[in-house]
This record gives C-alpha cells, sequence and structure tokens, in this order.
C-alpha cells in the first residue's frame, strides 16, 4: 500500500508519518476506512502489540471490506463504530480510563486524525507524541472562516460551504484546536465570479 | 545575551538549616520589589572572592509571587571549586551582592494533567517554588523526595507538614528507595514528571520512565553542573587576538572573563546553550561535560561549551 505523498507546502499544513511499534503499558489505536490497512500490517510485525491494544475503527466507506481481517488479529479490544461523532464517547472513554505510558496510533483520513489527536491533546497528550498515517481519501474537513461551520469530506475546490452557502476555496491553512482546514471565500471582492470546481490535486 | 539583567542585593536573612545546607535571602538594595519569576527559575549569584570572581546559578525556592524577597539554598561542597564554601564562609547579613534576573530553564508544563516531582538532595529547591505555584491554581502535584538521612531531609518536615497527602520522603541510609515502577505505571494520562537531583537518579527515572513509553515531551529534568578542576591549559582567542591561561581551579569561560573579553552565558552549567563556542583549530582532546551539543557535535571537534567542558592538548583556537 502506497499512501498519498502531500506536495510540501506551508508550515500550518500537517504531515503524516508511518505507524510503527513503540513501547508502552497500553495502546489505543483509532482508524477509519483503509486505515485499517495499517493496522493489519503492524500486527503482522508485532503480535503482542496487538493483544494489548484497543482498536476504535469506522469502517466508513469500505464498509466490511477489513472487519473480518482485523477481527483476525485478535486485538485486546475491537470497536466498530458507525461515525466519527458516534465513536467519540468510546474515545472520551478509552482516554479517561488510561495511564501514562498509553501510546495513541492515528490512521485513516485527515478529519479522522485531527480530531482523533484533538481528544488526545485535551487528555494531556502531546501532539507530538501522537503517530499518525494518512490513509484513504484526501478530502478535507473544511470550516468556513465567515459562518465557523464545519463540512466534513470535501474534494472539489471550491466548495459551497454546507452552513452558510458561501464559496469557499481550500487553503492549507489549518487549525488543530478546531481539527480542520480554513476555507475562504472566493468570491468577496468580485460576487459571482466563481471559478470551476476541481478536485484537490488533480 | 551576556547573562541576563544585574540586579543590586543584599543579603537580609542567612539560616542554617543542616550540616551542609544553608538558606540565604536576599532583598533589593534600594528597596524595589524584584521581578516575579515562575517556579523552577534560577539566579545567577556573583561572588567576589578575592581577585576571583565566582558565578554560580541556584534555583530560586521562595514564593514566585513573593516580590520582596528570594531565598536560595546552598549545600557545601568541600571538594569544589570553593563558590559554596565562599557563601557559608565568608558572605554575612547585611553584605551587597550582585544577582542576575531570574531565568527559568527548568519550567512547570502547565498543560500537564498532574506534575509528579522526584526530588534527590538538593535538588529538592526548584520544586519548593514550583509546589507554592501550583498551590495557588489548585494544581495536582506529587512529591517523592530521596535524602540520604532525615536530617539532611532540609525540608521534609515543613512539607510533611502542608502537604501529608502529596509528599512521600525517602532516606537511603535506612535502605528506602523510590519504588520508581509501580509509581510510572499508576499516573493518570497528562501526567508530566520532574526530577531534579544527582546525575545518577536523573538518568534512571528518565529511562525507566521512557521504557513504560512516557513521551519525551512529559519528561522534564534539571541538573546544574559546576565546572570541574583539571589539568591547566592555554586558548587562542581568534576574535580577541589574546591568548589565555586556564587555570586548575577555572573555567573556560572564566578565563575568557577575566581576559576581559565579553563572551555570551545565561545558566553557567552546561544546560542553556547560550554560551557555545565555535573551534577554529586544535590538537588535542575535549573534555566535554554540558548537556547541550549532541554527541556528534561533541565528536565534531567544531564546538564547546565554555562555562562546564575543558581541553587537553597542544593548542585550542576558538572563534571568539
Amino acid at each position: 500500500m502506497v499512501g498519498f505523498k502531500f506536495p510540501e507546502s506551508i508550515k500550518s499544513r500537517p504531515v503524516y508519518g508511518t505507524l510503527f511499534v513503540k513501547p508502552g503499558v497500553d495502546h489505543l489505536i483509532i482508524a477509519d476506512g483503509e486505515g485499517a490497512e495499517a493496522i493489519i500490517r503492524l500486527a503482522k510485525l508485532n503480535n503482542q502489540w496487538i493483544e494489548k491494544s484497543h482498536i476504535i475503527y469506522i469502517p466508513k466507506h469500505t464498509k466490511t471490506t477489513f472487519v473480518d481481517q482485523l477481527k483476525e488479529l485478535m486485538p485486546g479490544q475491537l470497536y466498530l463504530g458507525p461515525s466519527y461523532p458516534a465513536s467519540v464517547s468510546r474515545i472520551r472513554q478509552a482516554l479517561n480510563n488510561a495511564k501514562m505510558g498509553l501510546q495513541v496510533y492515528l490512521a485513516g483520513t485527515e478529519g479522522l486524525i485531527g480530531q482523533a489527536q484533538n481528544e488526545c491533546m485535551s487528555s494531556g497528550v502531546p501532539h507530538t507524541a501522537i503517530q499518525t498515517e494518512h490513509c484513504g481519501s484526501i478530502a478535507r474537513r473544511m470550516q468556513c472562516v465567515h459562518c465557523k461551520g464545519i463540512t466534513e469530506d470535501v474534494i472539489m475546490d471550491p466548495f459551497i460551504c454546507k452552513h452558510c452557502g458561501l464559496s469557499l476555496f481550500i487553503r492549507d491553512h489549518y487549525s488543530r484546536r478546531l481539527a480542520a482546514f480554513q476555507g475562504v471565500c472566493i468570491d468577496a471582492e468580485d460576487p459571482g465570479n466563481i471559478p470551476e470546481a476541481v478536485e484537490l490535486y488533480k | 545575551m551576556i547573562g541576563s539583567t544585574k540586579i543590586n542585593v543584599i543579603v537580609s536573612q542567612i539560616k542554617v538549616l543542616n550540616d551542609l545546607v544553608t538558606c540565604f535571602e536576599f532583598k533589593t538594595t534600594n528597596g524595589d520589589l524584584l521581578p516575579t519569576f515562575s517556579g523552577g527559575a534560577h539566579t545567577i549569584v556573583e561572588m567576589q572572592d578575592g581577585v576571583v570572581l565566582r558565578l554560580n546559578p541556584y534555583s530560586i525556592m521562595s514564593d514566585p509571587f513573593d516580590q520582596t524577597r528570594y531565598t536560595i539554598s546552598v549545600r557545601r561542597d568541600d571538594q569544589g571549586r570553593g563558590g559554596s564554601l565562599f557563601m557559608h564562609t565568608k558572605v554575612k547579613v547585611g553584605d551587597e551582592m550582585v544577582i542576575s534576573y531570574p531565568v527559568n530553564l527548568f519550567s512547570l508544563d502547565l498543560r500537564a494533567r498532574k506534575h509528579l516531582f522526584i526530588a534527590g538532595g538538593i535538588g529538592i529547591t526548584p520544586f519548593l517554588a514550583q509546589i507554592k505555584q501550583l498551590e495557588r491554581s489548585n494544581g495536582y502535584w506529587e512529591l517523592h523526595y530521596s535524602t540520604r538521612r532525615p536530617a539532611l531531609g532540609t525540608f521534609v518536615e515543613e512539607l510533611l507538614e502542608k502537604y501529608p497527602h502529596k509528599v512521600s520522603p525517602y532516606y537511603d541510609e535506612a535502605d528506602q528507595r523510590i519504588e520508581l515502577t509501580s509509581l510510572l505505571s499508576g499516573q493518570p494520562l497528562g501526567t508530566h514528571i520532574y526530577i531534579c537531583g544527582p546525575k545518577g537518579m536523573i538518568d534512571w527515572v528518565r529511562q525507566e520512565a521512557t521504557d513504560f513509553g512516557w513521551p519525551d515531551e512529559a519528561i522534564h529534568f534539571e541538573e546544574f553542573l559546576a565546572p570541574i578542576p583539571g589539568k591547566p591549559f592555554q586558548a587562542k582567542l581568534e576574535i580577541s587576538d589574546k591568548v589565555i591561561n586556564v587555570g586548575e581551579l577555572q573555567s573556560l569561560l572564566e578565563a575568557v572573563e577575566l581576559a576581559g573579553v565579553k563572551a555570551p552565558y545565561l545558566c553557567r552549567g552546561g544546560a542553556c546553550g547560550q554560551c557555545e563556542t565555535s573551534v577554529i583549530e586544535y590538537d588535542g582532546k575535549f573534555i566535554h561535560r554540558d548537556h547541550w551539543l549532541t554527541d556528534d557535535e561533541k565528536a565534531s571537534g567544531l564546538k564547546i561549551m565554555p562555562c562546564v567542558s575543558r581541553f587537553e592538548g597542544k593548542k585550542l583556537v576558538l572563534d571568539r
């Protein structure tokens, strides 16, 4: 599996690595979609690690594709969530019960990684100590800088804000606090002059 | 930066705490308030010992919000170069001295959910200020304090009286040892650990915490190194065009300063990185003792930290 290689950008833009097993007392793995492939790869390298792991997995469009393979890994705990918002209480509970020595692994889309990282940070895990690996869709979680509404899984640029209806262009300017990229009105100075939408990185 | 701003103070109180440790209180000579500081900060005390000017760092242990006084504790080191002996034997109440503005290289990470302090011996001092700081905001902390014997556990009684449920003392002579394994494995997520004490203790706790999977960002430590005596050597300062002789009891930085050359410094204990100096040419071997340069930099022969490191050999030319 070869992940998408994001071109170099401004400092604010998150960069992702490749997961590896770190020594730890417990391991919390949060993934969505194709992120399952990263977990399966790691588990094959280290089966002791997987026994001490709690996997929170949101299949999204991959549905059942990876579910049986994840079950076969025999992780300590495996939770399948129908969506990220539905899984948040599970993530919070896992973090609340965790002790120092917990290692966190995040794999999947930028929206999943950003939001899960945010939960970990508010539980006191330094963001630099959280491992991440981008897998699957390159769609982004966008915040409209005007109405502050969040639009998930944005792939076309510019796009229409789900909340206020403005046409927004996608910036690499990212907020770790909001776990979202910033979308800025594209026709503010020349209303109606909106270029045709193109897919990100195409 | 050549040190930080200076403050003229008067020694307002001296309290002998035990055989080894004496406590000094400073107030400003002109009655002005001292700057506030954050727990963990140190001040550099200037000691005019005959012709020798000694500049030693000491953690400030008084309340960070009390601007009327700073208090430090000095442990007598009979084998040392004389700074602590000077403080113990020469300094009297009413003496005028010069100290630096506080500098903090060991501050609390206020994002922490809990602060876990591990102190050894005189390493307790920065924690005394940090505890006072945290108590004001109802902070969550715990102290494990190890000393040789009860009489040397200078601050134990006072701490135990004030915070009986937060302080655990350990005495080496009674074979008591911090139960690090159980301590590290039971800490809530978001705990930060702070270690101050002898090098062996710092290394031990850092290693254990790392093995347990604690992130580096949550492990803080401070160890001030005093310059150690060594063989005298000569160095050439290229920019100033001067040749200096570094005496047995002198540090390279002190010799540079004595020659009238202004060199940057901040902690004078091998920790802050301010005095980093480039080496232009050398023939001999470096005795690196700082915590600043990486192992690669130390091996390269291109850098030296003159506050604590020395040199043995035929030739040393510095970019200063």
